[in-house]
Order: C-alpha cells, then sequence, then structure tokens
C-alpha cells in the first residue's frame, strides 16, 4: 500500500469541510452524550493544531451505511463518522450518541466504544486509540480491554462530569498518563 | 454474511515509524509506551460513505475556485486508487490540499514571506469513479522553507487524504513530483526506509493527459490497505 505521510500544520485548507462535531441527530434512538477532551502533547502542552476522527455504532450497535453529506444539508440520518479539528486550547467536544455493544473479533461482544483516528503534524501515520465508558459493566468482558495491561486500562475510558450525560477523554501523547495506542 | 477478514500486515520498511528524529516534531508527539496488537473486528472492518454532495463543481478544478486564475504551471493530476489486489476502490473520498505556486499556504500560521495569490485557495476534494479513478486540475505548488533544521526547505508536494471502504484503509500521504532536488534532503519524505516505498509517493510525468497549449499531466495512483485473501477460521 501507498506509505503513509503526515498532515502536516495546513490541514485545515483541505480537511475542514467536513468538520462534524454533533452526530446526535433529532429522533435517533439512545442517549445523547457529548465527550470533552484536549489533546497534550509529550511536554504537556496542549495540540491546537491536531485532527480526531470518530467512528461509531448506534445505540443498538448497528454501524450506518448511510453516507456523510455537505455540511449545512441537516443529516437526517445516523452516520456515525464524526472529524472534529481541536481549538486553540488543544480542545475538542463531540456530541452523539453513545454506541450500543457490537459483536467482537471472535463471535464476542465488544463494550460500548468509539474508534479515534488522530492526525497531527509531527504524527507521520495517524494514531489508533478507542474511547470506553467508566463504569460500564460489559468493559469486563470487552476483549480488546482484556489486552491493555491492568494498570493502563483506565486511559482508554471516559469519565463522567458533571449532570447529564457529559464524559471526559483526552489524548495525551507521552508521559505516565499516555492514552494506549495500538498497533492497526 | 459479511466479510470478516482482517487486514494485512505492512510489509517491513513501507510504512514510516511514529518515532523518526530527523523529523523534530515527532521527538514529542511519538507515542513512547508499546503499542497493542489491535484484532480487526467489525468497528475496523466498517467505515464511513461519502455522499456526491460533499464534492460540487469547482473542488476538483483549484484553478476555477476564484473570479481569476492562479498564477503558477497549470497541471493536471490524475490516476487510480487501488487495493492491494490490484482492484479499484470506487466512491473513494479524496481530499488534496496544498501550496499555491509560490510555495504559500492560505493558513494564518504559515509565516513564509512568499506572497498569497487571490486567486488560490488551495483545497479540493473528488470521489472515485466506478473504475477508482479521481482527476484535480491545479497549479504545481511551490517548494517552502520550514523549521525543522538549519536550511530546510520542504520539497513541491501535494497533500491526499482518502477513506477506502473500511476504517482501516484510511490513508493521508503526500504526492511528489519527479526529479525535485529538495526530496533528498526531506526527512517526511526518507521517513519511509523502503526505497521503492518511497518512490511510489512520486507522480509520473504523463504525456497522455498533459493538454496542448494548456497544462502539464501528472500521473499519481493511490493504494490502500488490503484484506488477508483467505477467510479467518471460525
Amino acid at each position: 500500500m501507498s506509505a503513509s505521510q503526515t498532515v502536516g500544520p495546513f490541514f485545515v485548507i483541505g480537511l475542514e469541510h467536513l468538520h462534524r462535531a454533533d452526530l446526535a441527530i433529532p429522533g435517533a434512538a439512545g442517549i445523547v452524550i457529548t465527550i470533552r477532551g484536549q489533546v497534550l502533547d509529550g511536554d504537556g502542552q496542549p495540540v491546537p493544531d491536531a485532527m480526531l476522527e470518530f467512528w461509531q455504532a448506534d445505540a443498538h450497535g448497528n454501524f450506518s451505511e448511510h453516507k456523510c453529506e455537505a455540511a449545512g444539508d441537516t443529516p437526517a440520518r445516523f452516520t456515525g463518522f464524526a472529524r472534529i479539528l481541536t481549538d486553540p486550547a488543544g480542545a475538542f467536544e463531540l456530541r452523539t450518541i453513545k454506541p450500543g455493544c457490537v459483536p467482537g473479533a471472535d463471535g464476542e461482544t465488544q463494550a460500548p466504544h468509539l474508534a479515534v483516528l488522530a492526525f497531527m503534524r509531527g504524527l507521520l501515520k495517524p494514531l489508533y486509540t478507542r474511547i470506553y465508558f467508566a463504569g460500564e459493566k460489559a468493559n469486563d468482558a470487552d476483549a480488546l480491554l482484556r489486552l491493555v495491561p491492568a494498570e493502563r486500562r483506565s486511559r482508554l475510558l471516559a469519565k463522567t462530569r458533571g449532570a447529564g450525560h457529559a464524559f471526559e477523554w483526552n489524548v495525551v501523547l507521552q508521559g505516565p498518563e499516555e492514552t494506549v495506542f495500538f498497533e492497526w | 454474511m459479511s466479510d470478516s477478514r482482517p487486514y494485512r500486515k505492512f510489509a517491513p520498511g513501507t510504512q514510516p515509524e511514529y518515532l523518526h528524529p530527523p523529523y523534530v516534531s515527532t521527538v514529542k508527539r511519538a507515542p513512547a509506551m508499546p503499542l497493542i496488537l489491535l484484532p480487526h473486528s467489525k468497528t475496523e472492518l466498517t467505515g464511513p460513505a461519502f455522499g456526491h454532495s460533499l464534492v460540487g463543481a469547482a473542488d476538483s478544478d483549484l484553478t476555477k475556485q476564484h473570479a481569476g486564475e492562479p498564477l503558477g504551471e497549470r497541471i493536471i493530476v490524475s490516476g487510480r486508487v487501488l487495493d492491494e489486489a490490484g482492484r479499484a476502490v470506487p466512491g473513494a473520498l479524496v481530499e488534496v490540499w496544498q501550496a499555491n505556486a509560490a510555495g504559500r499556504y492560505r493558513h494564518k500560521t504559515d509565516q513564509h514571506g512568499a506572497p498569497l495569490d487571490p486567486n488560490f485557495s488551495g483545497g479540493g476534494r473528488a470521489l472515485t469513479d466506478e473504475a477508482g479513478r479521481y482527476r484535480f486540475v491545479s497549479i504545481k505548488p511551490g517548494a517552502y522553507p520550514w523549521g525543522n533544521h538549519y536550511n530546510a526547505w520542504r520539497p513541491q508536494h501535494i497533500h491526499f487524504s482518502l477513506f477506502g471502504a473500511g476504517l482501516l484503509t484510511r490513508l493521508v500521504t503526500q504526492m511528489y513530483f519527479p526529479g525535485d532536488p529538495l526530496l533528498e534532503f526531506d526527512p517526511i519524505f526518507n521517513s519511509i526506509a523502503n526505497e521503492a516505498a518511497r518512490r511510489r509517493l512520486i507522480a509520473k510525468f504523463d504525456w497522455e493527459t498533459s493538454q496542448p497549449n494548456h497544462a502539464l499531466g501528472y500521473h499519481f495512483d493511490l493504494v490502500l490497505r488490503g484484506r488477508d485473501e483467505t477467510p479467518r477460521e471460525k
């Protein structure tokens, strides 16, 4: 396959048209949640020029086959795909529907999760990680979480913040709180 | 029944490593802890799809996005998006961005002293057709300086972003131009250890798609990650 190269610092020019930070279309089944966080580099500094892409199942655990359409066209259907460019503070906020359990690699059930690809200057290829939800019963039996050393598992968990269905989850590139990344 | 074959592993040296110290920004951004090998589940084998409303007429012709024509050498960049078995990938979203002919990006953080071109924004996109083909009209981007090391210059390039059939076919890369003397000094291009894999990122001059008295053609094929050819045992 073709080799990967970095997105560099100027990807806004080509990629911002598909900025999608709200997947919770009116009438979609499930619980509306928000996931807020920050992207932090090896010095703990915010990364203001990162792009995150999210892919998730709907509340029933099904992946959508509906196409993403142009911004301005009110999405009529849940697509499951979001793209967020971080702000000057390296922060992002995703509003979406909490995903259901989905089939795993070996016929098992996976706990509710979102797949995340991170792109930025200084990354020659995207990083892959996942967001799981703290306190979710299904986490204990999730095959992927069980591959992660127990002491690092919490890095994949979005934590409840305040009232409602608000969560916090960060991308920490290095250091003791480093996010768990996967060789994909 | 859905296809449950996992994606193939990368051949050694054909993809860059996260940590590549000659490209200085990797030092504080490459993960330091070991990566965990990802089993490919339905989450990874599925992926987003993109509709035609995302692509307007001017999105594949970067010379037609303003009242006047941009300055620079007019080019036509075309090719196919294929999987590793050589099959066409139809309906793939191809997004591009580039500097103008003077080597300047239309972006607030680009401090290069070269001029902006009021007739050039530098962004475009297309969906591949049934045969996996795409085509862009643009101008040849200029080389530009960057702060990686003393007298560092990026070779002329166009950024490409692609989505294939599943999440793990996601590819972001750069297309370079043949004969560029800056390639041998560029730590981003040279982050790919395998020489053949590096050379596949250099477009070929294409006489067939060049248009007399109008534009030079360049051919650039992109190969997305493929699946294992044999199904997994259940």
